[in-house]
């Protein structure tokens, strides 16, 4: 399938009062025409950062490109001047944020705010411009739209808004659409139809869809294929089914551990234990050694590179090295592993394959 | 929105009420009487004109007088122009004052303005630290210091304005109307600076941001309006403090205003000026705060005025 974003090697550090802050330390990925990929990790992973830095959105007074590239349209968005940034923002990429509440602006009505994309970047009067948005307004569900386009977001629920925010980012087709936790700051049932309606959307107007998310409920729900993102590093990669069911790397099997799930009755939820790392001060090896009881020696001298499991998945642990010793992932893994035709513990009636 | 402005109205009256009714109180603790400087009379002639004046009366009658009058409108006759009622004296001195104080505000507030969004937008550079300082000398310096060094640089030495006085048309305005303004532009640039800052990292403005706005359309589409319904509210005070600043730079300039004509009504113990002048400034603060809360509905939609449907 054709590549749409490449990031490659990209590394991005923040100048700050107490040291440089190694955010994205050697990131790679590639989206493909009309996928969602899902990027998760816990808090401080570097998943807003870089989302951000595809859309140049960090200070550009604190922010540093280290190393490698952003391509997109035969460019590298890196080293791409401003001015044409510009154009490419709200009309090739566009993005929305966690928190419905503040990303509206309070002064301004809504539609305004949704018609100011289309303006700015179609040739187009002001009432096709007005009939566009009354068109988006009512694709994203909002009842009412002739009416409540002059409205202002104070006016709006949560998920109305966020509702209208996915308007603004859908304004213009996007090649790119980066949500970053948009359902996060929604109640349960909010969140279902915010979803729902992403999936539809991406049903009609084929864009590429970048999903950032702490819950794997909804990666099962909404992915094509899933970055696991640990300490500024993409720790394993592949499609969903891959990393439910077969995933290789120990932050992985934790995060899949303490994945609240309904059928299996386990008594209480497995928690990681540990701190992520230091940013300002990285850990040589492989960020996540010590957390994790699986850790090798080589783990803390010399961070593992991408070892392939399949065509699409891939996956950053000592683990897969030819020489290391075999371990068995904690037993719910296996669980799970035994259900994917091609994993070690694969169980078909007459034992492994 | 009509019952709104009705309920506030009747504060508005109760507010001149009892600031009318302290006034006159305070008035006569004042040491000195009214007619001292009629010193020459004789007890039969001064009896005469304290009666003129209604000043023999127990003083709850004088105050019953005095609010009925006002009622009308009227606020007494002045004891030292002989014969000259206060309304006149207010009326014939008012355009001047008028004048100075509204292109003070204008300048002051649209300049100020202007230099916290430079400071804003151009965080921690020489725009940022050249218009702080401005800013601080402005908030510092009383506005007699402005005035006395604007009359002797830009009107003694240089001889580009008129030194004072109130007849060369609009150029005797502009340096008591500058000494004016400096007080309104420190504080609005103080004020948009900070403003400013703190919505430019908010969310909406990222969000702007991707949607591929430029720096220009951040700053003035998304970000000012916001950044200006904090300042809205203090315009209330700098209103107040254009009336303070109004009594010294008259003085100074020697303008014919009602600034000029209430320190004077003081100095020569003029009750009725003085209160009828204390009057007609509460009374301009009053509209002016009524006006920035309508304001403030206007630039912020999340305040609909209450007191009904708008
Ligand atoms: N403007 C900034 N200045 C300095 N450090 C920053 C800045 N923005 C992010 N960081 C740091 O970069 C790292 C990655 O942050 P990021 O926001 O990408 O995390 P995240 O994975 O999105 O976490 P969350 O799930 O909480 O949103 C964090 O350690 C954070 O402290
Ligand atoms: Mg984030």
């Amino acid at each position: 399938m054709e590549k749409i974003l490449q990031v490659k090697d990209l590394e991005l550090s923040f100048h700050t009062f107490a040291g440089e802050v190694k955010a994205i330390r050697g990131v790679s990925f590639d989206l493909k025409k009309g996928e969602t990929l899902a990027i998760v990790g816990e808090s401080g992973s570097g998943k807003s950062v870089t989302t951000k830095s595809i859309m140049r959105l960090l200070p550009e007074s604190s922010s540093e490109f280290k190393n490698g590239q952003i391509l997109f349209d035969n460019k590298d968005l890196t080293k791409l001047p401003e001015r044409d940034m510009q154009k490419i923002r709200g009309k090739e990429i566009s993005m929305i944020f966690q928190d419905p509440m503040t990303s509206l602006n309070p002064t301004m009505p809504i539609g305004k705010q949704v018609m100011e994309p289309i303006l700015k970047h179609q040739k187009v009067s002001k009432a096709k411009a007005k009939e566009v948005t009354i068109e988006l307004l009512k694709m994203v569900g909002i009842p009412n739209a002739e009416v409540r386009y002059k409205m202002y977001p104070h006016q709006f629920s949560g998920g109305q808004r966020q509702r209208i925010v996915i308007a603004i980012a859908l304004a213009c087709n996007p090649k790119v659409l980066i949500a970053d936790e948009p359902t996060t700051a929604l109640d349960v049932t909010i969140q279902a139809q915010i979803l729902e309606l992403m999936k539809d959307i991406q049903k009609k107007v084929d864009t590429s869809i970048i999903f950032i998310t702490h819950d794997l409920g909804v990666v099962a729900n909404v992915a094509d294929r899933v970055a696991v993102m640990y300490g500024g590093r993409i720790v394993e990669v592949g499609t969903v089914d891959e990393i439910f069911y077969n995933p290789q790397h120990p932050y992985t099997w934790g995060l899949l551990s303490s994945m609240p799930s309904l059928d299996l009755e386990e008594e209480r939820l497995y928690a990681i234990p540990g701190t992520p790392p230091d940013l300002l001060n990285p850990p040589v090896g492989d960020a996540f050694a010590l957390r994790s009881e699986y850790a090798l020696k080589i783990d803390l001298e010399q961070a593992p590179p991408m070892f392939q499991v399949s065509d699409t998945h891939y996956a950053a642990t000592w683990l897969l090295h030819p020489n290391a010793p075999k371990v068995e992932p904690p037993a719910s893994i296996i669980e799970r592993m035994k259900t994917f035709p091609g994993s070690r513990y694969y169980e078909t009636k007459g034992g492994n394959v | 929105m009509v019952k709104y402005v009705g309920k506030r109205l009747i504060y508005m009256f109760l507010t001149m009420f009892l600031i009318a009714t302290a006034t006159f109180f305070l008035m006569q603790t004042l040491p000195g009487s009214p007619i001292a400087s009629y010193n020459k009379l004789n007890e039969s002639q001064r009896a005469i004109v304290e009666k003129k004046y209604g000043i023999d009366k127990p003083k709850p009658v004088q105050y019953a007088i005095y609010m009925k009058n006002l009622a009308q409108g009227d606020l007494g006759t002045s004891f030292v122009f002989k014969g000259k009622s206060v309304n006149d004296l207010l009326a014939s001195r008012f355009k001047p004052s008028f004048i100075l104080g509204a292109q003070a505000m204008v300048f002051g507030t649209i300049i100020g303005i202007l230099l916290g969004i430079i400071a804003a937008l151009r965080q921690n550079t020489f725009w940022d630290y050249g218009s702080t300082f401005f800013a601080i000398l402005g908030i510092s310096i009383p506005s007699f210091v402005f005035a006395s060094l604007l009359q002797y640089w830009v009107a003694s030495e240089w001889h580009l304005l008129p030194v004072g006085l109130w007849n060369d048309g609009w150029k005797s305005s502009i340096l008591p109307s500058i000494a004016l303004a400096m007080g309104p532009l420190a504080l609005s640039a103080r004020f948009i600076r900070t403003e400013m800052i703190e919505v430019l990292s908010s969310d909406y403005i990222t969000l702007a941001k991707a949607k591929g706005a430029n720096g220009f359309e951040i700053a003035f589409k998304h970000a000012l309006r916001n950044a200006l319904i904090p300042l809205v509210t203090v315009l209330g005070p700098v209103a107040a403090g254009l009336v303070t600043g109004s009594l010294v730079v008259e003085q100074i300039f020697a303008i014919p205003g009602i600034g000029e004509q209430f320190v004077s009504s003081i100095m020569s113990n003029d009750h009725a000026t003085i209160m009828g002048t204390t009057l007609f400034f509460s009374a301009f603060l009053i509209v002016v705060i009524f006006i920035v809360d309508i304001l403030y509905g206007i630039i912020d939609p999340r305040i609909r005025l209450s007191g009904g449907k708008n």
